[in-house]
């Protein structure tokens, strides 16, 4: 990490900005922003060295909760957002905040390459298997016979998508899932994710009080990753289809080609121009 | 009322051929020996959709002026064979005084071209070129022509050399010797010899190139884009050129990506652009969006093509206006231009650059395949060439320094206010697509939302943007008034209709969005007569300015979907013949 990146010590709160979360009562969100700012903190990142871009949707409310850079953009588009400003911008701690519906429906294109292009980002996906926003819609996660929806009054009829199997198969080379009952154990997670040089996906279960208080439940199902982290993409995959959704922790690491761009200039634009000249 | 059609002086001649016999190769060494003997010339190509090995021709024209379209018709057709050229025939006019050449040994004519009552030569092509090691027909052909043509020899070895060096000597020695074979065996006495000019410094440049060379003129230092046809050369050159430049081009997986990669790098402080064509505009209007809300400055060069839907990829139209103008939704005040020429894509996408970066705002430049796959020889651009003065303000304003009360939408008299670049202690804010108070916070409160829109729109249409707006030509009772890559045919017909005694005005548009209302009506003036020229089905830009009382109730539309390009004779005949008042 870039030595200018390193701030004086920071508290957890010096990193919450003062604007209030819309997030409803009890909801899983409010522990990924505290484990965020206090991951923040115990890597001492300077405030003005941090972006985080979100698209849309609950949790993509995160950016302006948290006092670095942010950029608050559309549904499903917060990977591009996020891309673009790392290779221009590579001196930045770049991460990433969403759902599951924005990370994986309509930007699900954007997941499976950015996990391919493997640049230097953070990817967050706070994964409640429901639209929260537009009240309590079927997501590419929801278990296929879930019919509380209006859309879809016979449950979606569909696997649900499976984010760790996905990214694995995708090429990130960082893929871990985190719970927000579990703030330290997320914390840890998010300290890691944010070290690791490469795209790293974090899969946090927050639960949504509002539209699926069954998740209440979650508490009782989560427990470790009964895996040390592995390195190899074919006992990761084993490991992770035959995993009940539930396991907590870092579950594949991987060192690969970073992208990024060289930025040392050789030439001006009036040395380009001399190719025209007949 | 034909346009003049003597050699001397310049001429106009396509080349054709089915896949790989070399036609636009031989075009594009007779426009670089055109260049290096002193004239000026431009090289549009035609092909159909075909990924390789298809048929394609080749149309020159060249002269002692800047030559900004290619005229009515075709002096010379240089058939190096007659596979499928009754595909092109609708876009090679010839007529009693052209000159089709053809190989002894080809198969006949297609009726198709003789039903015109060109004249015919056949020449010995096959047999010359059989007679050299690895002998080329088009290279033979190439000779001859140019030795028909006046062009000194070694304006055309130049020519070969600068265009086949990269191939290596396997192909530039057999081509040499070709054209030298050609060159002498040509019965120069039958065409009066040009008089060139001696050679001066001038550019052999596309319109894609020039898109790319005005984008890092302008600071552009990223760019992410998907391909598309016919804007993928803008991309291919500057994919590497960046590079050299300290930046780069991101491959996105698709337009939508695109778009909002180069919101987050010029959120982060780099000036940033993708090009595309229609159906990746339609794509990204709603990134674009984003972008005018939350000010971040972003380019668009859209290199338009038939359309609508995937249309016709390979060629022209001018059909993308209403998606520029009106694409976007909500209220979202955006700059529009377009380029007026091969020349003007170098100026009119770095003058785009600037205004984007200066009002920190969305700019979409509309070029189009004609402009985009020609190729001219053009004097080099001055320093600037319309907009002067401006330039030395025409950067983004960033906040400098550490100000714990900055607030990055808050309104100012300009209504540009200082944007915080990420590292900037002190500066922190969340850009905000979501309507926003001036701090950024996210609000639907009815206050912010008028203040957001004044501030967002006063930016634009309260802005000095100089003389850049329009060029306007000539003087007269007559008015052309035309857009973007229409202004070629259209300043061509304005010419010659004063010539012939029709004192005609042109008026070409390039800052098309915010309209320059007022000085568009002192310029149109008291005309008798006004004809709105583009090329596509429905008027677009006719019923645009009528929207914004622009024209007067007398004003006419000549609109005409492409993909055949427009000629100034029909232009000079729809002003005329419907005026009724002149006889040409």
């Amino acid at each position: 990490m870039d030595a200018a990146n390193i701030a004086p010590t920071l508290r957890a709160k010096d990193y919450k900005s003062d604007v209030a979360p819309v997030w409803c009562p009890g909801c899983g969100h409010f522990a990924v922003l505290s484990a965020v700012t206090k991951a923040l903190a115990h890597l001492r990142l300077a405030k003005e060295r941090v972006a985080m871009i979100s698209g849309i949707g609950c949790s993509s409310r995160l950016p302006a909760y948290v006092d670095a850079y942010g950029f608050h953009g559309i549904h499903g588009r917060a990977l591009p957002i996020a891309s673009g400003l790392k290779a221009a911008r590579p001196d930045l701690t770049v991460i990433v905040a969403g759902g599951d519906g924005d990370g994986f429906s309509i930007g699900g294109n954007h997941f499976l390459h950015a996990c391919r292009r493997n640049m230097d980002l953070t990817y967050i996906v706070m994964d409640n298997e429901v639209y929260g926003m537009t009240k309590g819609q079927a997501s590419p996660t929801t278990q296929p016979d879930w019919a509380k929806s209006k859309l879809t009054p016979h449950g979606t009829g569909m696997r649900p998508f499976l984010p760790t199997a996905i990214a694995l198969a995708a090429g990130a080379s960082f893929i871990a899932r985190g719970f927000a009952g579990d703030p330290t154990g997320l914390t840890k997670l998010l300290v890691e994710a944010i070290e690791h040089p490469g795209f790293a996906f974090l899969q946090v279960l927050s639960p949504c009080q509002t539209f699926r208080p069954e998740q209440k439940e979650w508490k009782h199902l989560v427990h470790p990753s009964d895996m040390a982290p592995t390195d190899d993409p074919v006992e990761a995959a084993r490991f992770i289809q035959a995993d009940d959704g539930m396991a907590l922790g870092l579950l594949y690491v991987r060192r690969l080609p970073v992208w990024q761009p060289q930025n040392q200039p050789t030439a001006t634009p009036a040395d380009l121009e001399r190719e025209f000249a007949l | 009322m034909t346009e003049r059609s003597t050699l001397a002086g310049g001429a106009t001649l396509a080349i054709t051929g089915s896949g790989g016999s070399g036609a636009v190769t031989a075009g594009l060494i007779l426009l670089a020996a055109v260049g290096r003997a002193g004239d000026y010339g431009l090289l549009g190509r035609s092909a159909g959709p075909q990924i390789r090995g298809g048929e394609s021709a080749a149309m020159l024209r060249f002269g002692p002026q800047p030559i900004e379209c290619m005229g009515d018709r075709f002096d010379l057709l240089v058939g190096l064979d007659w596979e499928n050229v009754a595909r092109f025939a609708d876009e090679l006019p010839l007529d009693r005084n052209s000159l089709i050449l053809t190989d002894a040994q080809a198969e006949p004519i297609p009726e198709i071209l003789l039903r015109s009552g060109a004249q015919v030569r056949s020449l010995p092509w096959k047999a010359l070129a059989d007679a050299e090691t690895e002998g080329r027909v088009n290279m033979v052909a190439l000779g001859m022509v140019g030795a028909m043509l006046g062009l000194p020899l070694d304006a055309l070895e130049s020519g070969a050399r600068a265009t086949l060096g990269g191939k290596g000597g396997r192909v530039l020695t057999p081509s040499l010797d070709c054209i030298r074979s050609g060159y002498a065996a040509a019965d120069a006495a039958s065409v009066p010899p040009s008089a060139f000019a001696p050679p001066v410094a001038r550019w052999n440049i596309s319109g894609n190139e020039a898109a790319g060379l005005g984008a890092v003129r302008g600071g552009v230092r990223f760019v992410a884009a998907y391909p598309i046809t016919p804007a993928s050369e803008v991309l291919e050159w500057l994919a590497p050129r960046l590079e050299l430049l300290g930046g780069s081009l991101l491959q996105a997986e698709d337009e939508l990506a695109s778009i909002n990669m180069i919101i987050g790098s010029s959120f982060g402080g780099v000036p940033s652009l993708t090009a595309t064509s229609g159906p990746g505009l339609s794509l990204m209007v709603e990134g674009l969006g984003l972008a005018v809300a939350s000010e971040t400055p972003v380019v668009v060069v859209n290199v338009q093509r038939g359309g609508p839907s995937t249309g016709i990829p390979t060629k022209s139209e001018q059909s993308d206006l209403n998606i520029a103008l009106y694409g976007l939704h909500g209220d979202a005040p955006h700059l529009v231009l377009a380029a007026l020429g091969i020349r003007d894509c170098i100026d009119t996408v770095e003058w785009a650059v600037g205004l984007a970066e200066h009002l920190q705002t969305v700019a979409i430049v509309l070029s189009d395949q004609i402009l985009g796959q020609s190729r001219a020889i053009i004097d080099p651009p001055g320093d600037r060439a319309f907009g002067a003065g401006e330039r030395a303000h025409l950067h983004r304003l960033i906040a400098q320094d550490a100000d714990p009360d900055h607030r990055r939408y808050r309104p100012m008299s300009d209504g540009v206010s200082p944007m915080a670049l990420p590292g900037l202690p002190g500066g922190m804010y969340t850009a905000e697509g979501l309507e926003h108070g001036p701090g950024g916070a996210p609000s639907s409160r009815a206050i912010d939302h008028a203040e957001q829109l004044e501030k967002r729109l006063h930016k634009l249409t309260g802005f000095d943007y100089g003389p850049g707006w329009a060029e306007i030509r000539g003087e007269g009772d007559h008015l052309l008034l035309t857009w973007g890559s229409s202004a070629g045919p259209v300043f061509e017909a304005a010419e010659r209709l004063r010539a012939s005694g029709v004192p005609t005005r042109a008026i070409a548009l390039r800052l098309l969005a915010p309209l320059q209302r007022e000085a568009l009506l002192e310029a149109i003036g008291s005309a008798g007569s006004i004809l709105v020229v583009e090329q596509n089905q429905t008027a677009q830009c006719f019923a645009y300015l009528h929207s914004q009382q622009a024209l007067p109730r007398h004003a006419r539309s000549y609109a005409r979907p492409g993909p055949l390009p427009l000629r100034p004779a029909e232009i000079m005949r729809a002003l005329t013949d419907r005026d009724g008042r002149e006889e040409i």
